[in-house]
């Protein structure tokens, strides 16, 4: 196991840097400068304001400075921001992401699950019908169109929540709907079929040959057996969902991680880009590493001791 | 007769489809007394598995239609059981060996729960004597190091272990009738014989009745008393092992002893495959199903599907080279020839059971 973990985080080690550097160079591509007002700054203005940010030096040496800094675990100051430090910025906005990315989740993930074991058990019923067709829409439909949908009857016709704004428990509700949706239609169309396919198993048969009675079978071998592969699909899902979407954060006024990102690439604000791309990337390989080691606990086929396949 | 603990009466068993209903199990008759084996052979799709698995209910219940039949257990009809009637029996009077080891247990359960599920379910049992009892059925089926093995999963098992596994789950409430549905066909052949043998020993001492399903004849004649001969969902021939193997009266029973390799035969000889492909359930006509393939045809058998005739007191055949109206000439003489063993066997039987006459 010691060694399984070891290894596991000196790939994590190379992953990141791998993508640091890509993402450093890809945005040395992008055209523009950080400064908003660039056209009106003179040539010794701006000469100085680069030398101020090290944007004088060749790319190589930026690029050394910043690892140098990131190793230190200092992740620089915000071009468009005097004076803030890109960790404080993250650490601002990361709050209201992710409460409405775990609201979402968690209640996302539950909902799937009934819905899609249901329609499982009651396989090509109208039950059955009914839920997979909610999946579809689920999946098909962006986000945004439920998220206006929401505001629109449960905020404005039935005035039960706000509109937008985030202001207080209350405002985090229609954005964590919104959020669900994609994951009750990503869970639900998951477990469906994992069911489906455990269901026809011949340990099933086994179990029902043993004089289980059905939910017995269906507890204890069917719903485990199906759950294992639903963690793996989980893991990322919930990165994507927890470090905020830009719509959803757009359209109900939160003032999340999602926002800040897009706004950042917007106005080339280098260092906030590469600190959240970094943060994006960090806990998406922690999640991948959780989710193998849930899926070793889960799964006593897979053994994380021997290390060498995982 | 009283001494039956299975009975299956005219067994019709259908699947709804998309293409109407097709008919897998079309009548089947056979009858099980206690502690014996009853082979039921036949090739690939002809019902073998879907008849046993309507004795333990376990077919699917949205798509399968049982419209005739009855299946007597110790003489009540498991088909007119409720759910909860039929899985009180499941597992305790009557257990299931599937085909395949490899896919029959529960990969992430460990092997010893496995066994303690259904002894929690039937016997009133504490965990502890659940757990001692699981240990006795893993020793009795020869798996050594039972106290550890019992936390083992199915995946740290080999093939021929898991099959004894499941040996062990079906036998642990001590059933009166084991079903065993191709239960070395996934096995290699040394493996084979292992398992064979432990269920034969296994079956004497817990006096288990075996419903034995196979397409094998090797292990047919390892292990049967009598056997029954499926072709199309029907019981075209059935008797004892010594009758179906030395006086066939069924073409299909002589075919597929024909297509048997034999070893002492010279290696140039080749075998004698039955002609033509199995009919498709979907489209069988009123006629005998194995009109298209037998070498006998006579023109009654395209229209008209025989009834049983007996041809001793334990062989009944479907055929019509059997039927009185048949002229000899037409009746092949390898058939004929086994209608004499049978009438000398019948009489030795007949015999025996009057005391036996001192030679």
């Amino acid at each position: 196991m010691k060694r399984y973990l070891i290894q596991r985080f000196a790939y994590a080690v190379i992953t990141l840097f791998i993508i640091v550097t890509a993402t450093f160079l890809l945005m040395q591509l992008l055209p523009g400068t950080p400064y908003s007002n660039a056209e009106k700054l003179t040539e010794s203005q701006r000469a100085i304001l680069d030398a101020k940010y090290g944007l004088d030096k060749p790319v190589a040496i930026q690029y050394i400075t910043y690892i140098g800094n990131l190793i230190q675990g200092d992740l620089g100051y915000s071009f468009q921001y005097q004076g803030r430090t890109v960790m404080s910025m993250i650490g601002d906005r990361i709050g209201p992401s992710a409460l409405i990315g775990l609201q979402g989740l968690v209640f996302g993930t539950i909902i799937g699950l009934v819905l899609g074991i249901i329609s499982a058990l009651r396989h090509n019923t109208a039950v059955d019908y009914v839920s997979v067709t909610i999946a579809v829409l689920g999946m098909s439909i962006p986000s945004f169109v439920f998220a206006a949908l929401l505001q629109y009857f449960i905020g404005v016709k039935l005035g039960w929540l706000p509109v937008a704004l985030w202001e207080n428990y209350q405002s985090t509700i229609l954005p964590s709907l919104a959020l669900s949706v994609t994951v009750i239609a990503t869970v639900a169309r998951f477990i469906r079929s994992e069911m489906l396919e455990v269901l026809g198993q011949d340990y099933v048969t086994t179990a029902r040959a043993k004089g289980l009675n059905e939910s017995g079978v269906i507890w204890k071998h069917v719903i485990r057996n199906a759950l294992i592969p639903v963690v793996t699909m989980l893991g990322p899902l919930a990165v994507s969902i927890m470090t905020g979407t830009l719509v959803i954060e757009k359209i109900f006024g939160v003032p999340g991680l999602g926002e800040q990102f897009t706004l950042s690439i917007l106005v080339l604000d280098y260092s906030v880009i590469m600190g959240i791309t970094l943060l994006y990337s960090a806990l998406f390989i922690f999640v991948v590493f959780v989710v193998d080691v849930l899926y070793g606990l889960l799964d006593p086929r897979i053994d994380l001791k021997g290390g060498s396949k995982a | 007769m009283d001494n039956h603990i299975l009975e299956v009466n005219n067994l019709h068993v259908s699947f709804k489809t998309r293409n109407g209903e097709v008919p897998a199990v079309r009548g089947v008759n056979f009858s099980l007394k206690k502690g014996e084996t009853l082979a039921i052979v036949g090739e690939s799709g002809f019902g073998k598995s879907v008849t046993a698995k309507s004795i333990m209910q376990l077919l699917p219940k949205q798509n399968t239609i049982i419209p005739e039949g009855e299946i007597l257990y110790e003489g009540k009809d498991l088909l007119k059981f409720s759910k909860k009637e039929i899985q009180n029996v499941r597992g305790s009077d009557i257990s299931m060996v599937f085909q395949d080891p490899m896919t029959s247990l529960n990969p992430t359960m460990k092997i010893g729960k496995q066994i303690m599920e259904g002894l929690s379910r039937h016997m009133s049992l504490t965990k502890k004597q659940a757990r001692e009892r699981a240990k006795e059925m893993l020793e009795l089926v020869g798996i050594p190091n039972t106290e550890a093995r019992l936390d083992a999963y199915p995946h740290q098992f080999s093939g021929g272990m898991r099959q004894r596994v499941v040996i062990a789950i079906a036998l642990a409430c001590n059933p009166k009738v084991l079903i065993a549905d191709e239960p070395t066909t996934a096995l290699d052949v040394t493996i084979q014989a292992q398992i064979l043998r432990l269920m034969r020993g296994l079956q004497e001492k817990m006096d288990t009745a075996i419903v034995l399903i196979t397409h094998d004849l090797g292990v047919v004649a390892n292990m049967a008393d009598r056997v029954a001969v499926m072709y199309a969902g029907e019981v075209v021939e059935q008797g004892t092992l010594d009758e179906i193997f030395y006086s066939p009266q069924h073409p299909y029973t002589l075919g597929l002893l024909r297509s048997m390799p034999n070893l002492d035969a010279p290696r140039t000889e080749p075998l004698i495959p039955i002609p033509g492909s199995p009919p498709d359930p979907a489209s069988l006509g009123t006629g005998c199903p194995f009109a298209a393939r037998c070498p006998y045809t006579m023109k009654v058998c395209h229209d008209h599907n025989p009834d049983y005739t007996a041809v001793s007191g334990t062989q009944a055949v479907r055929c019509w080279l059997q039927d009185e109206r048949t002229p000899e000439e037409h009746v092949p003489e390898v058939i004929r020839k086994g209608r004499q063993t049978s009438e000398i066997a019948a009489d030795q039987a007949a015999i025996d059971a009057a005391g036996g006459v001192p030679v």
